[in-house]
């Protein structure tokens, strides 16, 4: 509970909250900026992460803070003018966030080290000048280049522009500019009807349909005071980790693509299928879209589909086992893979990086565990922790996570619970505030909606996890040569559209 | 590398037989909707207040294809199976208004190409694709087909690094304001003459995306599209049965197949 102690330096204390635990706005104490900054710091002292950054309201700002050892969210809120002062300086995971806040608001962080656009709404065809707030850092010096990659890249793949500075092959620094596929997802979600905005959680990042949609859906069954069955908890369960399987099982083969190992890549591109094939079976769609909705699930499988489940996972499990046991000793796998794009615990936890690519640096955090809800309060999977912070450590994390969560869903499987699969949605509580938190494949991803007197939702905030960990890539990059690129960025795989909204 | 050569054996070949052979769909697959206006009850207007996009009108009963999520939730709203799904995975069409569903219409799929465009492309086709404000749905799917169970490249297929080696672009997404821009260079960098494919309910109509007021609401009118694939995203198998459609290399022997399929499956409801 040491984030809920008086903090030493003032009298504010952060509101306590739980996941998926709707609360009325009323509760959260509404604090003076002053204060605001010394109760985040102290909550950030005392251990805490720094989960979201936002303005709520127009002059409101609002921090929420996760304590993963104790298993508890702080918030804490202030009033705010036309600047605040920024948090950046000494707590550095805050920077993408007051970068969003001064392009959505208009509001400034003031002392910010970098307050460039994040999603540059400004108009792309102006070409920028070397004053404009669009320039790049750039490294001055005999022999310093500049490499310019994307919008469009190489691959099949979403757009954004990568901006090196490079000695010789060595990449000093590394600016990431994203912004290209911002199309209001949080507006949309706002303004669509509500049987529809699960549609448009499930397109935050297509990849993620399962993880978004289920933040989504987590948010509005607690605001509304319900729970699904247990029958639908247990689905949903089966259903996001057949999400991380099918993702974590192919980007271990792309890292294999992406050094030249094809058996691998071969392969585990169709292992893969069999995970997105048995989201098809339970949804009818192979990224499991329309699966979910506020109050349960809409598909209940018949006794032929979960045994088709079981018998596709069996043979992929075996043939996933073969194939990871020929990956990892592959000695052109490994002499890539090792000591390529390292991070440190330190910097990881700085950065306030999330997920596989956290846990691959020594951080042991995961929101199943840390703040389960649904099916992860009765079954636990455990976390998966390495700490060499390099591409074998992210790609090894995921290899183990996958047989963890192969595990999970044997055992969810053959004991599916009886009974319904969803319950009727009663209108959202008025002024309720929550905050909903889920483990998607990528890490946490959070999910913020608040009602008005009315009970119509008047803010909807998104995080995905890309959102904190693409800077993480920037770091990893230093000091490598440009060439190890594709391999780095594979290794953390982020989300374009998930950071750009 | 015995170990790699020993797994190779024993991973087999895994490479689908399509289009000599129809896929298999599991009964939950959602492909093209059927229309029944007859069943509907009057003043009923169940399908369209659920769509997501309003793709559905009631009176007369209309399904715009291109706007079509697949989600199902007109078929679970209407009372009186005015709406079904059927598994049938052939979706692309050549002109958007193919897209507008109605009973009166016979569903009109994809012609090939003309003889010129076709001997121009001999037998390969170099596609550059285009993500604009995708959600990496449509991409995953475009991109799964390199693995061996579709294995793209047998078709003479292949997605390149650069426009210039194209013979067209394949665009995903509602077309973002802040995409706009490089999709029109990526398409102007293509040597003529070129070729379009459009793929997902955002590229054809904006989907879930046309009026937040930050994408044009699909791909805008002056990059002429030759190929509509619907879907949110497309079965991949959707998507290969587009491009061959457009290279003529589904002949009617295959397509009765698919029709075959579709009427034995167990999704047929």
């Amino acid at each position: 509970m040491a984030i809920l102690s008086t903090p030493s330096t003032g009298i504010v204390k952060a509101f306590r909250m739980d996941n998926c635990v709707a609360v009325p706005m009323a509760d959260i104490p509404l604090c003076h900026e002053d204060d605001f900054r010394r109760c985040v710091m102290q909550c950030h002292e005392d251990g805490a992460r720094l989960v979201a950054l936002f303005m709520p309201e127009p002059s409101e700002l609002m921090a929420v803070l996760s304590a993963d050892e104790s298993g508890e969210l702080a918030v804490v809120r202030a009033k705010i003018g036309n600047s605040f002062s920024s948090l950046t300086a000494e707590l550095p995971s805050a920077q993408a966030f007051e970068r969003e806040i001064q392009e959505a608001h208009g509001v400034r962080p003031e002392g910010h080290p970098w307050p460039k656009p994040l999603r540059r709404h400004a108009d792309l065809e102006e070409p920028a000048s070397p004053e404009s707030a669009h320039s790049f850092f750039a490294v001055q010096g005999s022999g310093i280049h500049e490499v310019a990659v994307g919008p469009v890249h190489a691959g099949v793949i979403e757009p954004g522009h990568f901006r090196f500075q490079c000695a010789g092959e060595t990449v000093l620094h590394l600016e990431i500019q994203l912004g290209y596929q911002h199309r209001g997802v949080e507006a949309a979600l706002r303004n669509a009807a509500p049987g529809s905005r699960i549609s448009v959680a499930e397109s935050i990042a297509g990849d993620t349909s399962i993880g978004h949609g289920l933040a989504h859906t987590g948010a509005m069954e607690a605001l509304a005071g319900v729970e699904p069955p247990l029958r639908a908890q247990a689905l949903i369960g089966i259903a996001l980790e057949l999400e991380r399987l099918s993702n974590h099982v192919g980007d271990l083969g792309a890292l294999c693509n992406d050094v030249a190992f094809l058996p691998g890549a071969a392969w585990l591109g169709r292992i893969r299928g069999d995970f997105l094939n048995s989201l098809l079976d339970l949804s009818g769609n192979r990224l499991g879209r329309g699966f979910l909705c506020p109050g349960g699930i809409r598909f209940d499988p018949d006794d032929t589909c979960r045994k088709s489940i079981l018998k596709k996972l069996n043979a992929a499990d075996k043939d996933l086992q073969h194939v990871l046991d020929v990956v990892f000793r592959a000695p052109t796998v490994v002499s890539r893979f090792e000591q390529t794009g390292k991070l440190s615990r330190a910097l990881a936890d700085t950065l306030g990086l999330v997920g596989p690519a956290a846990r691959a640096c020594g951080c042991d955090r995961d929101v199943r565990r840390d703040h389960p809800s649904g099916i992860f309060r009765f079954a636990q999977i455990p976390v998966t922790v390495n700490d060499a912070g390099d591409v074998m450590a992210r790609a090894f994390t995921r290899a183990v996570e996958t047989r963890r969560s192969m595990r999970f869903l044997r055992e969810q499987l053959e004991l599916l619970p009886p009974g319904p699969i969803a319950v009727t949605m009663p209108a959202l509580l008025p002024d309720h505030f929550v905050v909903s938190l889920t483990e998607g494949w990528r890490g946490e991803i959070v999910h913020m909606a608040m009602t008005d007197s009315r009970g119509a939702l008047v803010f909807y905030k998104v995080v995905d996890p890309s959102f904190h960990n693409w800077l993480g890539l920037a770091m990893a990059m230093r000091g490598q040569l440009i060439s190890d690129f594709p391999l780095c960025n594979k290794s953390f795989n982020l989300s374009y559209a998930g950071h750009d909204l | 590398m015995t170990n790699v050569l020993l797994e190779r054996l024993r991973q087999g070949n895994r490479t689908s037989r399509f289009p000599r052979k129809a896929p298999d769909f599991p009964p939950s697959y959602r492909g093209r909707p059927l229309l029944f206006p007859s069943r509907c009850t009057s003043g009923c207007r169940g399908c369209e207040e659920v769509c997501p996009t309003r793709a559905v009108h009631a009176e007369p009963l209309r399904l715009d294809l291109g706007a079509c999520l697949f989600c199902g939730r007109c078929e679970e709203a209407c009372p009186a199976e005015a709406i079904v799904f059927s598994p049938d995975h052939r979706l692309s069409v050549s002109k958007r208004e193919d897209l507008m569903l109605s009973a009166e219409k016979e569903f009109s799929l994809a012609g090939a190409l003309d003889a010129k465009m076709k001997s121009l492309l001999g037998r390969s086709l170099k596609l550059r694709q285009v993500s604009a404000g995708g959600c990496n749905a449509c991409e995953v799917e475009v991109a799964v087909l390199g693995i061996v169970v579709y294995d793209l490249g047998r078709f003479g297929i292949q997605y390149v690094a650069s426009p210039r080696h194209a013979d067209g672009i394949l665009i995903t997404g509602p077309v973002t304001k802040n995409m706009v821009h490089a999709l029109r260079e990526t398409y102007a960098a293509v040597p003529p003459p070129k070729l379009v494919i459009a793929v997902g309910a955002c590229a054809l109509s904006g989907g879930l995306f046309a009026n937040t007021g930050e994408t044009l609401a699909g791909v805008p009118d002056d990059i002429r599209v030759d190929l509509f694939i619907p879907g949110c995203p497309p079965h991949p198998f959707t998507l290969l049965d587009g491009y061959l459609r457009l290279l003529g290399k589904i002949d009617q022997k295959m397509d009765k197949r698919f029709r075959d399929a579709v009427s034995s499956s167990p999704a047929s409801r």
